[in-house]
This record gives C-alpha cells, sequence and structure tokens, in this order.
C-alpha cells in the first residue's frame, strides 16, 4: 500500500466517518426513547418515566455534541481532499445535502437548546414537543445521508452532460434502487444501538443492586425493544442483501467469499482467510449450498463470484469478508439476547438472573460495533468505485502534497482519540453517578412546570437559603 | 431572475448570518482572558450553551450552498484553502465539546476552559485569514503549503478576532448585570476604537492589493454611491462608543455592532461582485446546472423562513439576563 496523497486522503476520510457515525447511531436512538419515555410521563404520571428522561437526556447531550463537531468536519472534507469529486457530483449531492441542513440541522439545533435548556423557561407540554422536534430531526436528517450516499451506490436519475452529472429526475436520485432498504437497515440499526446502550447500562445497575426500579423500566423496555427490532433487522438485513445481490454483485462475492466466476450451491463459510492474490480462501469452515439459499432462497441458485471481474475492479476482500461476519454474528447475539430475555420474563426473574444481566452488560458496545461494521461492508464494498460503476475513487481525489494531509491526518487522529477517551470517561461518569432522585425531581417538576411558575420557584429558594 | 446570481446573494446572506451569529459566541470564547472567575465564564458559556450549536449549523448551511450551487468554487476555495480550514475545523470541535464537558468537571475545568478560548481564537483567525487570503486573490490549485499566509491575511484575521470580540462584549452586555456587563462595556469600547482603525487600514489595504475592488470602488460616479457605507461605518462605531460609556444601554449596542458588520460586508461584496474567487471565477461560471438550482429553490423558500421562526422563537423563550438559578439539563 503506498501512503501517497491519496491514500492518505482516503484514510483521513474512513477515520472521521468512522468516527462520526458512531454518535448519530446513539443519538437517533437515544432521541427516540427519550421523546417516548418524556410522553409516558405526561400521560401517566409515573415518575420513572420522568427520571429515565432525565437521565438519558444527559449521555444524550454529550453525544450529540461530539455528533455535531464531528459532522462539520465531514462537510467540507469533499471540498478539501476529493475537489474533483466535489466539482463532478456536487450538482447532485450538493442540493441533497442542503435540504438535510435546510429540513433537519437547523430543526435540531433549533430545539435541542428548548429540549435541553428549557426545563425553566416553558411549560412541559411544549417542552415535549421540544424534545419530539428533536427526534423527529434526527430522523430526517438521516433521510437525507442516506438518499445521498445510497446514490453512490446505486446511482439513478442523472446524465453525464460534458464530464458533469446532471439531474434528469429527482424522485429517481433520492428514491434510488437501494435507498429504502438502506434507509430502515439504518434506522434499525441505529435503534438497536440505543435499546443495547439502554438495556446494558439498566442491567449494570441490577447488578450494582442500586436505583433498582429506574433500572428495571429501563431493562424491561429494552427487552420489549431489542425483541421487535432484533428479528426485525435480520429480516431487513437479508432484503437488504438481496437488493445488493441485484445491482453490487462484486460486493455480495466479496461478502461471502465467493472466487468462482459463478458458483451454484455456494456454501455458507463460517470462517475463511480470503487470499486475494491467489483467489481463493483458506481454513474454509463452510455450510454447503447455504449461502445460495440465503441470496437466491434456491438450494442451487447462482451467485456471481470475484473472478467474473477483473482485479482492479474488486473490491478488499477481507475487511468486507470479516466485517460481514462481526456484523452477522453480533446481530444473531441481539436476537439471542432479546429471546432469553422474554423467556426468562415469565417471572421477572430477568431482574435477578446474573449471568443474563451481565451478558447485557457486556453487550453495550455491540450496536457501535454493529454499525460500524455494516458501514465497512458497504463503503469498502463499493471500492474501487466511489459512484458505482461510473466514477473511480482514485481519480477523484485533490493533488495535495502527502505532507499536508499527513498533517491533518495526524491532528485529527490525536485530537478524535483524545475526544473519544474523554467521552468514554463522562459517560462512566454519569452512569456512575446514576438516575436524578425521584423525591427531589418530583417536587422540582411541582413547582415548576411553567415560566412564572419557575420564578416563584426561585423566590422559594432563595428565601429558603436566606432563613438558613 | 437569474439563479445563479440568486444563489450568490443566498451564500452572502449565509455567510454574513454566520459571521453574526456564530460571531458573538465565539467572541465570547476570545474574551475569555479578560473575565477570569469560574462564576464569570460560568455565566458567559450559559449565555450561549443553548444557541451556538443552531449559529454554527449556519457554517455547514453556507458550506452546503457553496457545494450545491458552486460546485466549481466549493472545489477550488476548499482545496487551497486546505490547511487554515482544516486548523479551523480542529479549533471548532475543541470549544465544541468544552460547552459539552466543562460543567460536567471538577478538576478539568481549567483545562476545558482554555479549550474553549484556544479553539475560539484559532477558529476565529482562521475564518479571517481564508477571508484575507481569497479577497488578495490566492491563485486556486497552487500547491504551496503557506500560500495562504501573508502579512495581508494575518492582519484580517487578527482583524476578524477584534470585530468578534466586540460583537461578544455587546452581547454580554445584554446578557448580564453588574460587574460581568460592567466589564465587558469597557472592554467593548476600547474594541469599537480598535475596530475602526483596523477597519479604515483593512479598506485602504483591500484597495491596494486588490485592481478590482479599486476600479470597483474608486472609478468615477461609483464612489458617490459607495461613501454611504464607510460613513455609515464611523457614525455607528460612533454610537457605539457612545452607547456603551457609563450606564450602557442594554441592547443597542448589540444591534450597532450587527449594523458594522453588515456594512463591512456589503462593502466588501460589492467590490468583489461578480467574483467568487477574485481574479479566476466568477459566480456565473462556478454555477451547478439548472436542474440542481431549481430543485433546491422550494426548499429554500419555504424551509428558510420556518427555520427564522423558529430560531427567532428560541431567542425569545431564552432572552433577558441569564439566571444564576438556571440549571440545564
Amino acid at each position: 500500500m503506498d501512503l501517497d496523497a491519496a491514500m492518505l486522503s482516503r484514510i483521513q476520510f474512513a477515520f472521521t466517518i468512522s468516527f462520526h457515525i458512531i454518535f448519530p447511531a446513539i443519538t437517533i436512538g437515544l432521541a427516540t426513547a427519550i421523546a417516548i419515555w418524556e410522553g409516558m410521563w405526561l400521560k401517566t404520571r409515573n415518575p420513572v418515566y420522568f427520571q429515565l428522561a432525565k437521565f438519558w437526556i444527559k449521555p444524550f447531550a454529550i453525544t450529540f455534541g461530539m455528533g455535531v463537531v464531528s459532522g462539520i468536519v465531514l462537510s467540507y472534507e469533499f471540498g478539501t481532499n476529493f475537489s474533483k469529486f466535489s466539482e463532478l457530483v456536487g450538482p447532485v449531492l450538493g442540493p441533497l445535502l442542503a435540504y438535510e441542513v435546510l429540513t433537519a440541522f437547523f430543526l435540531e439545533a433549533g430545539f435541542l437548546g428548548i429540549m435541553l435548556f428549557g426545563w425553566q423557561r416553558v411549560g412541559e407540554k411544549l417542552h415535549y414537543f421540544a424534545t419530539c422536534v428533536v427526534a423527529f430531526g434526527t430522523w430526517v436528517s438521516s433521510f437525507w445521508i442516506i438518499a445521498a450516499n445510497s446514490w453512490m451506490h446505486t446511482p439513478a436519475g442523472h446524465k453525464i452532460v460534458e464530464g458533469r452529472f446532471e439531474v434528469d429526475s429527482w424522485m429517481e436520485v433520492i428514491f434510488n434502487p437501494s435507498m429504502p432498504y438502506r434507509l430502515v437497515h439504518m434506522l434499525l440499526a441505529a435503534m438497536l444501538t440505543a435499546t443495547f446502550l439502554i438495556g446494558g447500562v439498566s442491567a449494570w445497575y441490577l447488578r450494582k443492586d442500586r436505583d433498582v426500579a429506574f433500572a428495571k423500566k429501563g431493562l424491561s423496555m429494552a427487552l420489549w425493544a431489542a425483541l421487535v427490532l432484533a428479528p426485525l433487522q435480520v429480516i431487513v438485513g437479508d432484503f437488504h442483501g438481496l437488493n445488493v445481490k441485484e445491482h453490487q454483485p462484486i460486493k455480495v462475492a466479496a461478502m461471502e467469499g465467493i472466487w468462482p466466476e459463478t458458483e451454484a450451491g455456494a456454501p455458507l463459510l463460517l470462517f475463511a482467510i480470503p487470499d486475494m492474490e491467489n483467489e481463493t480462501n483458506h481454513f474454509e469452515v463452510k455450510v454447503p449450498k447455504v449461502a445460495s439459499l440465503i441470496l437466491t432462497h434456491s438450494l442451487d441458485g447462482e451467485i456471481q463470484g470475484l473472478k467474473s471481474v477483473p482485479p482492479e475492479d474488486r473490491p478488499y476482500v477481507p475487511l468486507i469478508f470479516f466485517s460481514f461476519r462481526i456484523m452477522v454474528g453480533l446481530g444473531m447475539l441481539m436476537v439471542a439476547a432479546a429471546v432469553w430475555g422474554l423467556w426468562l420474563r415469565r417471572k421477572h426473574p430477568q431482574f435477578e438472573n446474573k449471568p443474563f444481566l451481565l451478558l447485557m452488560n457486556l453487550m453495550i458496545p455491540t450496536g457501535v460495533i454493529c454499525t460500524l461494521a455494516g458501514w465497512y461492508v458497504a463503503e469498502v464494498g463499493r471500492q474501487p468505485w466511489v459512484v458505482h460503476g461510473l466514477v473511480r475513487t482514485m481519480d477523484i481525489v485533490t493533488p495535495l502534497p502527502a505532507e499536508r494531509v499527513l498533517f491533518s491526518l495526524t491532528l485529527f487522529v490525536v485530537t478524535y482519540s483524545t475526544l473519544l477517551l474523554v467521552y468514554l470517561y463522562f459517560m462512566a461518569k454519569l452512569v456512575r453517578k446514576g438516575p436524578p432522585d425521584l423525591a427531589r425531581l418530583e417536587q422540582h417538576m411541582l413547582d415548576v412546570n411553567a415560566p412564572s411558575f419557575a420564578l416563584e420557584w426561585v423566590k422559594k429558594l432563595q428565601r429558603e437559603v436566606v432563613e438558613d | 431572475m437569474d439563479l445563479a446570481l440568486f444563489y450568490y446573494l443566498l451564500l452572502g446572506f449565509a455567510v454574513l448570518m454566520y459571521v453574526v451569529l456564530d460571531g458573538f459566541d465565539l467572541g465570547l470564547g476570545i474574551l475569555y482572558p479578560w473575565f477570569k472567575s469560574e462564576g464569570e465564564r460560568d455565566h458567559m458559556m450559559r449565555s450561549i450553551s443553548h444557541v451556538w450549536d443552531g449559529n454554527e449549523t449556519w457554517l455547514v448551511f453556507g458550506g452546503v450552498v457553496l457545494f450545491a450551487a458552486f460546485p466549481a468554487a466549493y472545489a477550488g476555495i476548499l482545496s487551497t484553502m486546505y490547511t487554515p480550514i482544516m486548523l479551523m475545523l480542529i479549533g471548532l470541535i475543541f470549544r465544541g465539546v468544552a460547552f459539552e464537558y466543562r460543567f460536567k468537571s471538577e478538576r478539568s475545568k481549567p483545562l476545558w476552559d482554555s479549550a474553549f478560548f484556544l479553539g475560539s481564537s484559532v477558529a476565529t483567525f482562521c475564518q479571517g485569514t481564508i477571508l484575507g487570503a481569497v479577497v488578495q486573490g490566492v491563485k486556486v490549485g497552487e500547491q504551496g503549503a503557506l500560500d495562504w499566509l501573508s502579512p495581508f491575511s494575518v492582519f484580517t484575521g487578527l482583524a476578524l478576532m477584534v470585530a468578534y470580540a466586540l460583537l461578544a462584549c455587546c452581547y454580554l452586555v445584554m446578557k448580564s448585570r453588574g460587574d460581568i456587563m460592567a466589564r465587558a462595556a469597557h472592554l467593548g469600547r476600547k474594541l469599537v476604537v480598535t475596530l475602526m482603525v483596523i477597519l479604515a487600514i483593512v479598506s485602504l489595504w483591500t484597495l491596494i492589493a486588490n485592481t478590482e475592488v479599486r476600479a470597483r470602488w474608486l472609478g468615477g460616479i461609483n464612489f458617490v454611491y459607495l461613501m454611504p457605507l464607510p460613513i455609515l461605518s464611523a457614525l455607528f462605531g460612533w454610537l457605539l462608543y457612545r452607547d456603551l460609556d457609563g450606564q450602557p444601554h442594554e441592547t443597542r449596542p448589540f444591534w450597532l455592532a450587527v449594523g458594522l458588520f453588515i456594512l463591512g460586508f456589503a462593502g466588501l461584496v460589492v467590490g468583489l461582485f461578480p467574483y467568487l474567487i477574485p481574479h479566476q471565477l466568477t459566480f456565473w461560471q462556478a454555477s451547478a446546472p439548472d436542474s440542481s438550482l431549481k430543485f433546491l429553490l422550494p426548499g429554500i423558500f419555504i424551509f428558510l423562513p420556518l427555520i427564522f421562526a423558529y430560531t427567532l422563537w428560541g431567542y425569545r423563550i431564552f432572552s433577558g439576563k441569564v439566571e444564576d438559578f438556571e440549571e440545564g439539563y
């Protein structure tokens, strides 16, 4: 591998986007969960819901902050490192990203302030509205970003005029062939990420035997969510796979480690070490015919293999092969955990079963790992194309001096590593601190549910302080 | 109307919105060394923690408008300004996370204070130098690592720091009482004077450095039409100085400072029109195909007014002084 500016730019983009995607994956799900809890609290007045919302809003806020600052980088990196790409496909991708900013970023930012800091300035209904808008904004944002990303995988609705992309049909660009699958797959991934974060943290409290009512509610809700979301994700993943097979067969060949030009009755490889030079796998552990069964829904179905295209049109196979297995393996673990949780539920011992709580605890990062692994399968699998079949990645990199990119890459690696440590430290700190005290919260909210009440409350507090 | 012209104006508008809005919150970071106590810094941070994210969104919006409507200019400017843009982004990252972590830390608070101060200062300085380098006319596509660095661009970098700091002083006057307010007003007066001198120097320097700007400003009758800009600027500066004296007016200084920004920006745009990259690329040459420009139009007409409405509403909810009792989330 040559570490020229082009490769460094690609590493930098891969690094910055991998870092970024962690945070939206968490916030999309958490925002939705918080909106659900706040709504449940308004409806039932059960304070545990309020406690859940009030507690999780803090991890949400720092995660959102990390997402914002790392996202700004991405919106400028196209231009700095991939200037030819920007010129070429700016007319297609630019407007989609502009719609994302207009319909989602401003919305989230506008209402986030009220959601985080408005407790004493607006009434509870208005506050709930703000929370819902923020959650809605995260969904809208994923819609546009996935539309733009999907178009690069399955481009449609465009024509090329004088070497530049022009759009014929925006409907076809946005709702390109893989977009619906990709969007649902990504949203479910985000929901699952938050689900296992909430479930795992709750399980940790139960293991430590503290904040039990709060943790029971959190774990129980997370398990119901996982029971619906995890199997659903398997089904959606299967549909998505079929769609990829139709439009990007070489990606599927890399995922499955299939080398021959075509293979009928292809086996499912549980493990193997793909060897790109010799165009084969080592140490295969396989289940005969199952890959064909999954991908063609027939035992003898034919699947296109890697050798059907010349070596320079193949992606880097091992990374895709292993990422895919990590994603699927952890996905299956999620399904298993959800089913185990349901089975334990019959007599409510899921709150006492130590091995189960430990498993849930250990599974906190699985959502993030799955999301990243899936992202690598999708993005590395598209190589060597940046726009599938039309634009090669190597042709669109800004001709920068290598040392300049190395300089920025070093800055990002140092900055992001520091930030990730800080982020994990503060997340752990928030979790250790635990949910806010219920009695105090209740009293507080009774006194403060409208701005005018807020002032009264403060005056009362001040009087108390003076009397003390 | 010509679509490219519309997007040129929209781009200018987005930049102006960004400069004014993120200007005051970046400026607060630059002011940190003048407000040393933890209480004062808490207060300053609280006065912007609910809006900084929205303010910074205008930077993203400006970026994507440039990307969507003028892809050639986006590619050219960003790749040429590689180093200052990367430094600006790193600065914005550090100051951005400082908001979240500062209030949750005890021992590491001073560290987040310096992250906020340094991040804000570096980001502002880089924005100023990028602007300066573009105005001066850096050759797009040239590969010298320090092409963007010149006496002029360093000067505009420092100038923008002064301008943001002034805006922040005026914002602080609006958002605080007592000691903080008095100090902000006092600092603000010094900054107005400095800024007026800087504005004069930058204006003259631009006239010397950029022949097109010179031709536009000094060519024939234009001079007469354009005179109101410097005259109004001087008037605003004087009013601002007066308003910050004694018992400062609460909100007027902020609006006067915003006025100064608008005037300065207008002067710049008048000088550069129709170039996006001086001497090299006009906005007509850089514009995207009509299919892209048209697709974005309804979005702009529907959503920009909405954005204004709810942003304004948000500012109203948090209007008035920041109260010490207001806890976060």
